[in-house]
């Protein structure tokens, strides 16, 4: 469900592999501080710089199609 | 906002009961995206193993039927000449096709069923905890081969696909792997391939995909990638190995 953000991702369903903090090129993606219900850190997103082009990198290396990515539509 | 990706619809919404970074959950997606692109989810049929991709059928918005032991080749061969017009496939991992059920797979071949076989090759029997498997490399430690694995004792890692290539009834074989963004691409196209061979009655499609078991190599998820990279890749080259889809008359 997009929620306004150019990535989403469903924290439930995280088990933390990192696959998409080591490929996202922008150095957007990083591990929670809490841990979900199922006792995994969960992957946060924040573009502070507004750098993320909604590549889906992150969605195409994520295991557990926890990941949906957005785009902008351009006016 | 413009979706980029989202999660494809033969997927259900549960969460998988797969290790963190293992690689069944990347095919899993990739097998549900091609689904959705060719549009065949209705009439779709997969044939789930025995190994960590038992519960297929949780995971997957559409007809799944479990097959242990390596036979499901042969649950696929009954299905597809029963109800030609579906597609059928088998998911199978190392344990259940390279082992249990290598005869099984060979004939299946042979007889030229026009099935599509994703194989996932990790080099160890995952769910029962790490055992050595027939794609064990030389030297790799597992459960049963806490010196790393003797090929005096226990053979050569069977390169199934090469294997198959033989089999005149085998039309396109392919080996690819999950390690990177470029190869997830790669496989995806491979697995396409293989399911519209099916669709346009080539024949036996199979696609081997190298896949990370980081928990039972005893590796980090992003340290098994690299295991794949240096070692599983140089011992099982990555390409086509096979394919006479152009060359074969449509059965």
């Amino acid at each position: 469900m997009n929620k306004g953000q150019k990535v989403n991702i469903e924290k439930e369903k995280c088990k933390s592999c990192g696959y998409c903090i080591h490929f996202c090129n922008k150095g957007n993606l990083s591990l929670s501080k809490a841990v979900n219900t199922r006792g995994y850190l969960y992957i946060e997103f924040n573009d502070k710089e507004n750098k993320c082009n909604s590549c889906a990198l992150c969605a195409l290396m994520c295991p557990e199609a926890a990941i949906e990515v957005y785009k902008e539509e351009k006016k | 906002m413009k979706a980029v990706y989202t999660k494809p619809i033969s997927l259900t919404e549960t969460a998988n009961s797969y290790c963190p970074g293992c690689g069944h959950g990347l095919v899993h997606r990739l097998v549900a995206e091609v689904i959705d692109e060719l549009g065949v989810r209705e009439r779709t049929i997969g044939i789930a193993p025995v190994g960590c991709a038992v519960f297929a059928y949780d995971y997957f918005n559409f007809d799944v039927t479990e097959a242990p032991h390596g036979r499901p080749p042969a649950v696929a061969t009954a299905i597809k000449r029963c109800l030609p017009d579906r597609i059928v496939f088998t998911y199978q991992g190392d344990g259940d096709l390279a082992s249990i059920g290598t005869n099984e797979i060979i004939h299946a071949a042979n007889r030229g069923e026009n099935i599509t076989v994703i194989f996932i090759n990790n080099a160890v029997y995952g769910m029962t905890g790490g055992q050595m498997a027939p794609t064990t490399l030389e030297g790799m430690k597992t459960t049963t081969t806490t010196k790393g694995r003797d090929v005096k004792v226990a053979g050569h890692p069977l390169r199934v696909s090469e294997l198959l290539s033989s089999i005149e009834g085998a039309v396109y074989i392919e080996r690819v792997t999950v390690i990177d963004p470029a190869n997830v691409i790669k496989a995806k196209k491979a697995i396409k391939k293989a399911f519209q061979n099916q669709i346009d009655k080539k024949g036996f499609s199979f696609v081997e995909v190298l896949s990370p078991c980081p928990i039972n190599w005893g590796l980090k998820p992003l340290d098994a990638l690299k295991f794949i990279k240096e070692k599983m890749m140089e011992y099982f080259k990555l390409g086509v190995i096979k394919d006479s889809t152009n060359s074969k008359e449509s059965k």
